[in-house]
């Protein structure tokens, strides 16, 4: 007895910065409270418990960090904790601050009901899509499946787990909690039930396999370095004594299963579907949050455990990257819906964003980082604004419909178009300092051929979304073309927080991108 | 810290705007716009004024922080060949205003949404030939294909779509293999002086240190941009499908302004910043440039369509100019900037009498008229006199720039000095030959006997329908005309602005007779 008792008391409890990881505790808190709320509450008043609770953790946790980031008190270089297994650096910071404010603005599209009555998520999952009147019911019924918000909060909370991570295993974890959610939130689209479900299982199994290559990456580099810590396999890479096989192959199974996270291609092949199929804001979610998460943890990893033994992988990611460019700009070219040409430019941004990472300098984070919240911000407006466009049978998304939407919604079509031209990376828009931010700093690095690729791409995707302007403003509009909803107040700051971050970062980026370069992360 | 410049960027923006919200009055939006354009065209004068030619560089300049974390500052200033390409623009775009009031648009298009694009392009303009920050100019540079993209796209001919996609592409894919060079400028400046920059007189200095094959790729990315906006065979394709379908008032700022930052771009940053790679690699362009103006001029003679037949005389002239920044001698480098302002002047009432001629046939094509001259002879003598300033007939001014480019390309080039000058024959049968089908002769052709009361109908002028030139058009063609006359007889006050940068711009290149030449 005595002796079980003296080993409890060496069993410490590690220290924790509690100042340091409070926005995330704030915001798995709230996921938790939120999951009682939908217990609790009687169906009528969940939605706006729901909605309370969720912009209120937001912005809470947004405002704690912020506190937190310009305290006195706060090292300047970052603080690691949990016994070492989270960081909290100014890398981590600008990540954290980015996914909350995306969260902020995928969250304001999601809980709008006004654009589709009763909402975008669907009103009861449970009803099969095959059932007699299973449309008509959705349709029917007011209200939406309230658990997107919990389901909402925890990913946000696994991504900035994520990216904070600072060992492999709490990175598994992490990746667990942010990908479970958003596998059950694909299937909830109200309408284009069946897609929306084939949608969900489909991300669902390819991200089963991308999590199980990512765990035998881990297991291998476990193998290899003794230790699932980035800074002791950093240190790893560095001895003689170690087998290179073990690092070549857990490196390869963890990087595929980041690059999967992340839409990467040649590992990109569920995004045009789940992006399709999923509820609107919830693509906008995906498109924008989880891209950040996953560039984020590509970037800790690459930056922490492999930065010394790049030599022996770069070839590879150079690989990937004109493989993601290319695919996603020429395949981009034959897209008709314009959720899957969104689709395929993230595709492409993948590849962009992949250049940065693999530079390896402080220029390299930032730019990437930088690029990250633009692209972001961009995104949710895009979608957003995809959102408006419907016709009787819900959201027009094909892209024929959208002939002549210029003349039916000057102010739709005109922001779109900024958006897009963002997205094509022209001056005075955010996607352009972006990219210039992420070339420059592979130019710096010596990636020279990579960004003339990248260039390249740039101009062939540059002609898919000039292909929506012409439809926009030079053919003529259907006869029973879509009409474009007046957004409801959620949407309408979603889509102008949007648009504004977009033109505010093309014209006067300094700020940001000092903040973006305030630090470098720790191990 | 001077405002001069400053204002000429704002003000036309400020229009731009203004014009917009009043889309609903065309009238009102269309007086605005012309107003706002003539204000802009007496501060370019002011800043004429204002220009010291035998003093610094650079004048007017301003400068502010932008985006210091990667160098980039706000800087604004002009040399002799920046200010002379600001006061075209300014002279071009009240003309334009004028000569489009009456045009008529595709279907339900508004004339003001039409001249608020205008002014924002102007702005642009003026921004490409301002700016002395790299970056600052590629910003403009991109930014203004897109209210050219939607002039085009929005107000053109049957065609426009296809012609607005290609011309924004082309010159999309230019810009960003220039982005990599100007990347590369940026990387280049942080290694030899620690701190990276994009300002243009820093780089200057910075880049002609940089080893050969440096120099080279650098000034490749540049270069393809610029040959593919000035353009160069073979990456002018885009021009015949844009000023073909462009609108007249937007065709003539495309051909008179907007190649010309190719141009310009060749003597303010190719020449000054790789100067070893400008020439080694100069024989190519040469050979380019020659091949421009022999394939350019036939391709001329073979238009049936009147506005391609524009862009391809266009094609031959850019050769010409290409011809003398690259033969690097300081006569044939005046002469060719001289040549961007004449081809301005020229080339913009070539292209607005050709629309003034579709105005009243309501066809493109050449076979569609005949002996217009009988019918509206105020027209065809204006237009007669277009068509000489294009074919640099002396006393008009496209012959001194012509002549100067070839007596000074001659010493240094002889070879192709000859072969360009076969250019000028051409020209006369390209010119004259045109003339002589749309005006000359019996009154024929299905745009004109259909109008002049059905085929076979004997036309009487007196009675034609088709009416000469009222007086806007008037007012429209004459300060080009008188220009075409004064420059050609008097062009001093031009080359005097000009001959200074012109000298600097070739002492960079390490060229030995930066000595100043009068013209003639």
């Amino acid at each position: 007895m005595t002796t079980f008792l003296s080993q409890v008391e060496r069993l410490q409890a590690p220290e924790i910065d509690y100042g340091a990881v409070a926005p995330l505790l704030i915001v798995l808190g709230a996921a938790c409270l939120s999951v009682l709320v939908e217990a609790f509450l009687p169906k009528a008043s969940r939605w706006a418990a729901q909605v309370v609770l969720t912009f209120a953790t937001l912005v809470a946790a947004g405002l704690v960090l912020l506190q937190y980031a310009v305290a006195e008190g706060t090292p300047k270089q970052g603080t690691i904790t949990f016994a070492g297994t989270v960081a909290v650096d100014q890398p981590v910071i600008f990540l954290w601050a980015t996914l909350l404010m995306l969260g902020l603005g995928s969250v304001l599209l999601i809980a709008d009901r006004s654009v589709e009555p009763g909402g975008a998520i669907v009103a009861d999952a449970s009803i099969l899509p095959g059932a007699v009147n299973g449309l008509r019911e959705q349709l029917r019924r007011r209200e939406m499946q309230t658990e997107v918000f919990p389901l909402t909060l925890f990913a946000l909370g696994g991504m900035m787990v994520f990216v904070a991570a600072n060992d492999l295993l709490t990175m598994f974890i992490a990746l667990e909690v942010m990908s479970l959610p958003l596998y059950l939130m694909a299937g909830l689209a109200r309408r284009r039930r069946l897609l929306s479900q084939e949608a969900a299982v489909k991300y669902f199994l390819l991200g089963a396999f991308a999590s199980a290559f990512f765990l035998y990456g881990v297991a291998l580099l476990y193998g290899f370095a003794g230790s699932v810590k980035l800074a002791d396999i950093a240190s790893a890479t560095t001895a003689t004594d170690r087998s290179d096989t073990l690092l070549y192959a857990g490196f390869g199974l963890l990087i595929v299963g980041l690059l999967f996270k992340a839409s990467v291609g040649p590992f990109h092949s569920w995004t045009p579907d789940v992006y399709q199929g999923s509820p609107t804001p919830v693509t906008a979610f995906m498109a924008a949050c989880v891209k950040v998460a996953a560039f984020g943890g590509i970037l800790r990893v690459l930056y922490g455990a492999f930065e010394r033994s790049s030599w022996e992988w770069n070839g590879v990611l150079w690989a990937v990257a004109i493989a993601s460019m290319v695919i996603g700009a020429v395949l981009g070219l034959t897209q008709t819906d314009v959720k899957r040409m969104i689709a395929y430019s993230s595709v492409a941004h993948a590849g962009f964003l992949l250049i940065g990472a693999i530079s390896l300098n402080d220029a390299g984070l930032s730019g990437t980082m930088f690029y990250l919240l633009a692209y972001g911000f961009t995104t949710i407006a895009a979608f957003g604004v995809v959102s408006l466009v419907r016709n009787a049978d819900g959201e027009a998304t094909h892209l024929s419909q959208w002939a002549g939407l210029a003349k039916r919604s000057p102010v739709a079509a005109g922001v779109f178009t900024f958006l897009l031209l963002a997205l094509a990376g022209l001056p005075l828009t955010s996607g352009f300092v972006g990219k210039f931010a992420v070339f420059a700093a592979a130019i710096e690095a010596g990636l020279t051929p990579l960004v003339v690729v990248a260039l390249v791409a740039s101009a062939v995707a540059a002609f898919f979304y000039l292909r929506v302007i012409v439809l926009m403003y030079f053919s003529e509009p259907a006869a029973d073309g879509p009409t474009v909803s007046v957004p409801g107040a959620f949407t309408a700051i979603a889509i102008t927080l949007g648009a504004a971050i977009t033109l505010v970062l093309g014209v006067y980026p300094p700020d940001v991108l000092e903040w973006a370069g305030a630090g470098v992360f720790i191990f | 810290m001077s405002w001069t410049l400053i204002a000429l960027l704002l003000l036309p923006l400020v229009g731009s705007l203004v014009v917009a919200f009043l889309r609903g009055n065309d009238r009102l939006a269309k007086t605005v716009a012309l107003a706002f354009s003539l204000v802009e065209l007496a501060l370019a004068v002011l800043a004429w004024t204002a220009f010291d030619p035998g003093g610094e560089r650079l004048q007017l300049t301003s400068s502010a922080d932008w985006i210091p974390a990667f160098g980039v500052h706000l800087s604004f200033g002009v040399d002799g060949i920046a200010l002379v390409m600001i006061a075209l623009i300014a002279f071009l775009v009240p003309v334009v205003i004028g000569g489009s009031w009456a045009d008529k648009l595709p279907e339900g298009r508004s004339a003001g949404g039409f001249f608020a694009l205008l002014l924002a392009m102007q702005t642009g303009m003026v921004g490409v030939f301002a700016a002395t920050d790299v970056f600052v100019f590629y910003v403009f540079f991109e930014a203004v294909l897109v209210p050219m993209y939607f002039l085009i796209g929005r107000f053109g001919g049957p065609n426009r779509q296809y012609a607005a996609m290609k011309f924004f592409l082309y010159s999309l894919l230019g810009g960003l293999i220039m982005l990599a060079s100007v990347i590369g400028l940026y990387v280049v400046s942080a290694d030899k002086i620690g701190q990276g920059t994009f300002d243009w007189a820093t780089l200057v200095t910075v880049t002609r240190e940089a080893p050969l094959s440096t120099q080279i790729w650098l000034f490749l990315g540049f270069f393809i941009a610029f040959a593919i906006k000035a353009p160069l065979v073979p990456l002018h394709t885009w021009l015949p499908d844009a000023g073909a379908e462009a609108p007249v008032g937007a065709g003539v700022l495309l051909v008179g302004i907007l190649d010309k930052i190719g141009t310009f771009g060749f003597l303010r940053y190719c020449l000054p910043l790789f100067p070893a790679a400008s020439k080694e690699l100069a024989p190519l362009v040469l050979i380019l440039a020659v091949v421009g103006i022999l394939y350019g001029s036939l391709l001329a003679v073979g238009q049936s369509d009147m506005k391609r037949f524009v862009a391809y005389t266009s094609i031959a002239h850019f050769g010409f100019i290409a011809l003398g920044i690259f033969a690097f001698s300081s006569q044939a480098g005046t002469g060719a900037v001289l040549y961007m302002v004449n081809h301005g002047i020229s080339t913009g009432m070539l292209f607005l009498v050709v629309g003034m001629v579709m105005a009243r046939g309501g066809s493109r094509l050449i076979e569609d008229y005949g002996g217009m001259a009988k019918l509206t002879p105020v027209l065809g003598g204006l237009f007669f006199v277009a068509g000489l300033s294009s074919l640099a007939l002396p006393g008009t001014n496209s012959f001194v720039s012509e002549f100067l480019v070839l007596i000074g390309s001659y010493p240094n080039e002889p070879v192709y000095t000859i072969l360009a000058a076969i250019g000028m024959v051409l020209a006369a049968l390209y010119v004259l030959w045109l003339y002589q089908r749309v005006f000359q002769g019996p009154v024929r052709g299905n745009a004109l006997v259909g109008l002049a009361g059905g085929p076979g109908a004997a036309v009487d002028p007196e009675k034609a329908p088709v009416a000469d030139l009222n007086k806007r058009e008037l007012a429209v063609l004459a300060p080009l005309v008188a220009l075409i006359l004064v420059l050609g007889f008097y062009p001093k006050p031009v080359l005097d602005v000009i001959t200074p940068s012109v000298g600097a711009t070739l002492s960079e290149v390490g060229v030995a007779d930066p000595v100043a030449q009068e013209g003639k």
